[in-house]
């Protein structure tokens, strides 16, 4: 008795395993929390990147609008990657998308806008990654959609794709 | 051009010789012959040289920089240096599977030549098992990840190799840890066909166990090799991240551990045969395993580049195929030897290696929950979460005591039935352990018994086996080393990490900064240009508190292509310890943010991890002396 129960519950236990990693695979690195987690964007005061004047987020966020904010650094392979997807969005006049320079070198940062083009309408300096982990990020790239109410509805962690470019555009309709 | 053809044609030309070889085989299997027909031999001989040629044939488009290939294209750019343009053959994904090619390739045909002496009906099993994972690797690379797509119109330019993996040690890493990662293939291979022949037996421990050897030793070599990449190349001062690709690598390791001391078992007295079988086939699927992790962009970690889930599904379903196969054959056709089933003397070195085992085994199981659970978790709840180094330090740290303790009495105890005698110098050795523990860390640490039982265990190990080295001569030398080395190797780590300091700040050029123990004087920078990149290297002077003085010049590299910005840190080297210095821009241009760190005994990690791989080098060419 013992010795077919072992093969049985094996064989289950690695299907299970299977079918695990087969869903983690379609899974792939983004990643959406659930909508009634909806929170609130942090009140924080913030450094722009061309003008170097304090702005506060109030009067960042202050359109009646969507906005997407873009976590980016130019030491990060993956943002290089999505960039191009980035201007994309930005020709899509419905929506705002703000940049947060996450823990990086200025010029570095500069030469990186110059080089791939500029799809943010406002990017602010994050020295140390605190904003980014007031906004209930991970690491760079993560985008964040924050609708009307000025509550975050959607986060991507990793570079946006083709596909969650068009969820984005499908949710800011 | 022309090599991105002729690789390609060698690869279907190495995948039709594995048919022909299925073929073949299986006819020469059936029949009365008591020899392997010759044509097997040529066959895989033909298949080997195809593979290789085809290997060549890539490093020849990256030594050429011929862009019309689009792995090419993707990973090298013609400024780099021509060291890694040729290491770049095997540092992308396409690459790194035909080296998994070339191993897999390489080894049946050793397995071949090197067995004479085995049944025939075994070796042709072997051949035909290793031939499926072949195919299969075959099937992937042509199918997802051929490595010779050509590109039309043709790039001017390359895309560049990542900056970080631009680094001698990685160069050689990849390979070396192939070596031993590919190489269990063929202990499972051999394991399998054993166990349908009935052949698990004393013979068969004797010759598998050098397969064993050669795997476990490279598999070492190649973890240590990418350990050393990541102290020297990411500048974070740390050699060990638990990240899931490292643990991936370690995870054979420690099956492999475990095998290697079964299969004494095994060849002394044809026992624990389920064991044997069950790890060789654990090892290789934990391999397989890695791959899938690592290759199919499932886990997020600094190792993974590729996110291809149609690779991901092909290596997932090939991965499961092979664990049901072996499986199905393991339960089929083995039989436990019933006569001296388990009823171990409880004092024995069969019961020694037992108890090894299951340390083995819950290591194993922490490593492997550690680095799947967040898979696990993010499926199930949709939930991200990373597990991170203070889960694996508190679930190991407090059972390396016992496991050090045993890992010094173990060898002590005889085959069968051993008695307790009264063994003065272990109990010597035990009381000088503690006492000179207790004195040396009372005034450098503040979690005195903590560190005074883990010191003092691997303190005793370590004399219990400095002792073997020296008297016990040629017996059993193989382990005394591997044992002793393994002593050291803990020694160096709590050492490293009790002793170690460091020091942030913020520093322009010209300055001086004063800590309690030193001064660090930042005297100039200099531009200077490398053959793809800028550099800023600084030069700094740290006096310490002896007025001792060292020069340390860290860099900051500008790669052109892709533009990434590396630290490159100045690591000092002595035997008693490495002074690491790293520095990095801060915004304004005039400061700069280094960190000075002082990590003791740095060099006997890497030099102990060398040592234990000696040991199994030893056990390698020394097979007869060994008690």
């Amino acid at each position: 008795m013992k010795n077919k129960l072992t093969p049985i519950i094996l064989f289950i236990f690695l299907t299970f395993c299977f079918v695990v990693f087969y869903k983690g695979l379609n899974n792939s690195n983004t990643y959406t929390p659930n909508t009634n987690h909806e929170k609130n964007i942090p009140t924080f005061k913030a450094e722009d990147f061309n003008s170097n004047v304090y702005l506060d987020s109030k009067n960042i966020f202050g359109e009646d609008i969507y906005y997407i904010v873009n976590i980016w650094a130019s030491w990060c392979i993956p943002c290089r990657k999505e960039h191009p997807l980035l201007m994309e969005l930005s020709k899509n006049q419905s929506i705002k998308l703000i940049g947060l320079n996450y823990r990086d070198n200025l010029k570095n940062a500069k030469m990186f806008i110059d080089e791939l083009g500029n799809p943010y309408a406002q990017t602010l300096i994050d020295k140390n990654g605190t904003l980014s982990v007031g906004f209930g990020a991970y690491g760079v790239p993560e985008t964040f959609i924050i609708n009307k109410n000025k509550k975050i509805v959607k986060k991507f962690i990793g570079p946006i794709s083709k596909k969650t470019l068009e969820e984005i555009k499908t949710i800011t309709k | 051009m022309l090599a991105n053809q002729i690789g390609y044609y060698s690869l279907v030309l190495g995948l039709l010789f594995s048919f022909l070889l299925c073929t073949v085989s299986i006819k020469n299997f059936n029949d009365n012959n008591k020899k392997i027909n010759l044509n097997v031999f040529t066959l895989s001989f033909l298949q080997l040289t195809f593979v290789v040629i085809s290997f060549l044939s890539l490093i020849l488009s990256f030594v050429n920089s011929d862009f019309s290939n689009e792995t090419v294209f993707n990973n090298s750019h013609t400024t780099k240096p021509l060291f890694y343009k040729i290491s770049g053959t095997w540092g992308n994904h396409e690459g790194s599977l035909l080296l998994w090619l070339l191993v897999l390739t390489l080894f049946i045909f050793l397995f071949l030549i090197k067995s004479r002496e085995q049944p025939k009906k075994y070796r042709i099993l072997t051949l035909l098992f290793q031939q499926l994972i072949i195919i299969g690797f075959f099937l992937f690379v042509l199918m997802t990840s051929n490595p010779f797509n050509y590109l039309f119109p043709v790039p001017n330019e390359g895309l560049g190799l990542n900056p970080i993996l631009q680094d001698p040690a990685l160069a050689i890493h990849p390979p070396i840890l192939y070596l031993g990662y590919v190489g269990s293939s063929i202990i499972f291979s051999a394991s399998l066909a054993a166990v349908t022949q009935n052949y698990v037996s004393k013979k068969w421990g004797q010759h598998i166990k050098k397969w064993v050897l050669i795997s476990w030793i490279f598999l070492s070599i190649g973890i240590m090799l990418g350990s050393i990449w990541a102290y020297y190349e990411l500048g974070w001062g740390g050699f060990w991240f638990w990240d899931p690709v490292e643990n991936v690598s370690l995870m054979p390791w420690l099956t492999l551990t475990a095998l290697l001391h079964c299969i004494m078992v095994l060849e002394k007295r044809s026992n624990l045969t389920s064991w044997v079988v069950i790890l060789s086939i654990t090892t290789f699927t934990l391999s397989m395993c890695g791959t899938f992790l690592v290759r199919s962009g499932i886990l997020n970690s600094v190792h993974t580049f590729a996110n291809d889930p149609a690779r991901g599904i092909f290596i997932l379903i090939f991965l499961f195929l092979l664990i049901f196969i072996s499986l199905v054959i393991f339960f089929l056709f083995h039989k436990e030897n019933k006569k001296n089933l388990n009823n171990f003397f409880w004092l024995s070195k069969e019961t020694s290696i037992l108890i090894n085992n299951w340390f083995m085994m819950y290591f194993l199981s922490v490593v492997l929950i550690g680095t799947v659970y967040p898979i696990f978790i993010d499926v199930m709840s949709a939930e991200k979460i990373s597990v991170g180094p203070p889960f694996y330090h508190k679930l190991i740290i407090p059972f390396l005591v016992p496991f050090l303790l045993f890992m010094a009495l173990g060898p002590k105890l005889k085959w069968i039935k051993s008695k307790i005698e009264k063994k003065n110098s272990l109990i010597i050795f035990f009381i000088i352990s503690v006492v000179l523990t207790f004195f040396i860390l009372k005034n450098i640490t503040t979690d005195l018994l903590f560190y005074t039982i883990l010191i003092s265990a691997t303190l005793f190990l370590f004399f219990v086996t400095l002792k073997d080295l020296f008297i016990q001569r040629f017996e059993n030398i193989s382990q005394a080393i591997a044992h002793f080395g393994f002593s050291l190797f803990i020694l160096a780590i709590l050492f490293n990490s009790i002793l170690s300091s460091e020091i942030i700040t913020n520093i322009k050029v010209g300055e001086k900064y004063s800590y309690s123990k030193g001064e660090i004087f930042f005297k100039k920078i200099k531009e200077t240009k490398g053959s793809n990149f800028n550099s800023i290297i600084g030069y700094f002077k740290i006096t310490d508190e002896n007025n001792k003085v060292v020069e340390l010049n860290p860099e900051i590299r500008v790669y052109n292509q892709p533009i990434i910005i590396t630290s490159e840190a100045d690591i000092k080297t002595t035997l008693l310890e490495d002074k690491f210095l790293v520095m990095n821009f801060v915004k304004g241009d005039e400061y700069f943010n280094i960190r000075y760190q002082v990590k003791p005994f740095m060099i006997w990690i890497w030099i102990s991890v060398l040592l234990i791989s000696l040991g199994g080098l030893v056990s390698l060419f020394k097979n007869k002396n060994e008690k």
